[in-house]
């Protein structure tokens, strides 16, 4: 096998396996996917494309990038949502994401910090208005941010990467 | 009571049997609505609304998506529907690119034909900021995503007759596009260049790559001596761009508007499918002999043999070594025409006029030049010629017929066949019998194997007592079952035809539009099935010209000579395509 691609096709043929190759089966395939490698390589894309049957790379890219929760680029270590439903929005999303895009420097539109630290997205309605504005980090809920708190949080998080 | 079903459209009572859908109907009856994403040889995709009609009681409704029913009062054009085919035009134009006047497809674009039918004079929304780059990697085929009105025709007409998908839809909402894998270039993905998706696009976000200006070029160097040779198909369709019926055969007026536009010779590529048939069914009677390779594969269609190569290398030993008529054809005149003419293979231009998109690409193949001149210089497709006659000024329907130029323009009724899905076998079973017998085939029509809508048809032919079973296919598809059914060893075929376009090269991807009415391939097939019935000649070899081509250079079948320029290998192109990660 060409060493140059990062993806293991004996992983993905475990996966694949698992799931018998079926084209029904393809989101949850690619839902295992992306845990394993923490987003959808392109290179596993179209080797799915070409298992399954009845799929092609250019299907399988199509699904891949219809659902929001696939991604195609790699994600940070952590990985943080930052809810913009209505509820957070209106009690002040904007400055807690802008205080964080300030914090890891991460451009609007740049998915990961240049150290691949962190990643960055905003999701719609996490269903915890109550709470709102709300900050997701690798699965851990931060209730009523502030850009202050936001900041406290990731601090935190750098060091304890030291 | 007889159980007849009718329903009523503006007014008027019309019968219906088992249409799959209103649309269809209607059409039935006459009359029409406008459509973009509707292709009868297609799964109905329902996206675009403009086939909206109004039903009395129910509203409006799309008609391609609609069973017909008993009594329903069907009316095309109300207020209502009127308004929203206009806006659904408005909403289009506002994402198109506006540059009418210097696009490909302007005068048969659908978008520009309802736009102006529908009286669409301005668009009210601004027109968008960001232009993508147009994708010209293809030698077939060129993509202008900004046409795109995401009808998905070309997505479907990949899957549904190549079963190939190299086009889809990616991204969603307003980012939505249809493209290659990741939007990688269309030359540099696993695409066959049939032209299927091209053939179905309403819009000139998919279209022909064109060569017209490098061959007017060499048309009017008076230095330049241009030669065309044309394809069994295109006679029976160009005319359709002039307003001759589909299948009528205008090969006569077609030589006159060649000659009339500048060509100096004008041969018939039917001279080379004849050719092709005296070596591949002496290859077929020797791979019978010695069971080695069967089944034989048709080695034809350009885009089957890259298919082949891409997805099944281990299957190559069994496409027949012939080049395909164009690719015979063109070395010899290549070879003989600058002896015959004294001049120079660099002052001589081989066009070939074709109904076929992959036919560029195929000229393009190192193997199928010599001394590093392709010995294709220049494929034009039938659609290209009709542009090129039109440019010209040239009435095309009012020409006199003309003959085409001695010796390789001469062909038999086998030859002419090649054009449908089934002619090439049923050409290569009429003088395999001879060959192998040497006996007279008295009836030379075998018409199980014509007909364009089965799309794979397995006929036993009888050669004095030994049994053969024939297998046509027409679509990547099909052809990609019978290839399983090799591997699985279950197949009882011992030749394999094979055509990438549904129906044959008549419905090519370089022929005049015919998505919307699923007759006219019908009736292209039936053009050259007439053509074969009046010709005095309709076995391959026993073509004078042919026969004395191979008295007096090639030999015989499968000589070294005819090896040499008759034959090619083929190529593991497994590394491009994507099964090799
Ligand atoms: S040319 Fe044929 S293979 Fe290529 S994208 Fe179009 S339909 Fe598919
Ligand atoms: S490229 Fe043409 S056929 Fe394909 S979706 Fe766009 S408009 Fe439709
Ligand atoms: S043609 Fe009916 S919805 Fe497009």
């Amino acid at each position: 096998m060409d060493t140059t691609h990062k993806i293991s096709t004996a992983k993905l043929d475990e996966i694949l396996e698992s799931y018998e190759y079926k084209k029904s089966n393809l989101i949850a395939i690619l839902q295992k996917v992306q845990e394993e490698y923490r987003y959808l390589p392109e290179e596993a894309l179209i080797y799915i494309g070409t298992k399954i049957e009845g799929l092609s790379p250019a299907t399988v890219f199509g699904v891949a990038t219809f659902y929001a929760q696939f991604s195609l680029e790699p994600k940070g270590k952590f990985e943080i949502k930052v809810c913009d439903g209505t509820a957070c929005h209106v009690r002040g999303s904007m400055p807690v994401l802008n205080a964080i895009r300030n914090k890891l420097n991460i451009q609007e539109g740049q998915l990961t910090s240049d150290n691949g630290l962190f990643s960055l997205e905003t999701v719609s309605c996490l269903g915890a208005c109550g709470l709102a504005p709300v900050v997701v980090i690798n699965g851990k809920v931060y209730p009523q941010m502030t850009s202050d708190a936001i900041t406290i949080v990731l601090e935190t998080l750098l060091k304890e990467e030291e | 009571m007889t159980d007849k079903k009718t329903l009523f459209i503006d007014g008027k009572e019309v019968e219906f049997t088992d249409e799959p859908n209103l649309l269809e109907v209607i059409r039935k009856a006459g009359m029409n609505v406008p459509t973009f994403c509707y292709r009868p040889d297609l799964t109905t995709y329902g996206a675009c609304r403009m086939c909206v009609v109004e039903i009395e009681g129910r509203g409006i409704q799309s008609s391609c998506t609609m069973p017909p029913e008993q009594g329903i009062k069907v009316h095309l054009n109300t207020e209502k529907t009127r308004r929203i085919r206009k806006t659904v035009l408005e909403l289009l134009l506002a994402n198109h690119d506006r540059n009418c006047l210097t696009c490909e497809k302007s005068g048969d674009c659908e978008l520009q034909k309802y736009a102006e039918e529908y009286g669409i004079n301005k668009i009210r929304y601004a027109e968008k900021d960001e232009y993508l780059p147009i994708d010209s990697s293809s030698p077939s085929i060129v993509r202008d995503p900004n046409k795109c009105i995401l009808c998905g025709a070309c997505v479907r007409a990949c899957r549904e007759f190549q079963g190939h998908s190299v086009l889809d839809f990616a991204n969603r909402g307003s980012k939505t596009i249809v493209q290659p894998m990741n939007g990688r270039p269309l030359g540099q993905v696993d695409c066959v260049n049939c032209g299927q998706c091209v053939a179905v696009c309403p819009t000139g976000a998919l279209t022909i790559k064109s060569q017209m200006d490098d061959v007017w070029k060499c048309i009017t160097n008076p230095q330049m001596k241009v030669a065309a040779h044309i394809a069994p198909s295109v006679r029976v369709a160009l005319g359709e761009m002039f307003g001759l019926e589909p299948g009528e055969n205008s090969i006569g007026k077609i030589n006159a508007a060649l000659r009339r536009i500048g060509f100096d010779l004008v041969f018939d590529t039917n001279f080379g499918a004849d050719l092709t048939i005296m070596e591949e069914a002496t290859e077929f009677i020797e791979r019978l002999k010695s069971g080695k390779n069967l089944p034989l594969f048709t080695s034809c269609c350009p885009a089957w043999v890259k298919y082949l190569e891409m997805m099944h290398p281990d299957m190559l030993k069994h496409l027949s070594s012939c080049k395909s008529p164009m690719s015979m054809q063109s070395p010899i005149l290549a070879d003989l025409i600058p002896k015959t003419f004294g001049i120079t293979r660099e002052n001589l231009t081989i066009v070939a006029v074709m109904p076929c998109t992959a036919k560029k690409y195929e000229a393009l193949r190192p193997e199928l030049s010599h001394n590093g001149r392709q010995d294709t210089d220049f494929v034009l497709t039938t659609k290209e010629l009709g542009k090129m006659i039109k440019s010209a000024g040239i009435d095309f329907k009012s020409l006199e017929p003309e003959q085409a130029d001695s010796p390789f323009g001469e062909y038999t009724g086998a030859g002419t066949i090649f054009g449908a899905s089934g002619g090439v076998a049923e050409a290569a079973v009429r003088t395999a019998y001879e060959f192998a017998t040497g006996e007279v085939l008295q009836n030379v029509d075998i018409k199980e194997l014509r007909g364009t809508t089965n799309r794979c048809k397995d006929v036993e032919i009888d050669i004095k007592g030994t049994k053969v079973i024939v297998r046509v296919v027409s679509t990547l598809k099909e052809a990609e079952k019978s290839l399983k059914e090799i591997k699985s060893g279950k197949a009882r075929f011992q030749l394999l035809e094979v055509m990438a376009c549904p129906g044959g090269c008549i419905n090519g991807g370089g022929q005049p539009s015919s998505f919307d009415n699923t007759k006219i391939k019908a009736e292209r097939a039936k053009g050259l099935y007439k053509e074969d019935e009046q010709l005095s000649i309709r076995k391959s070899h026993m073509n004078p010209s042919i026969q004395k081509l191979y008295q007096e250079f090639l030999e015989y079948p499968n000589s070294h000579k005819a090896h040499e320029l008759l034959h090619t290998a083929y190529v593991d192109r497994f590394k491009n395509s994507y099964k090799d990660i």
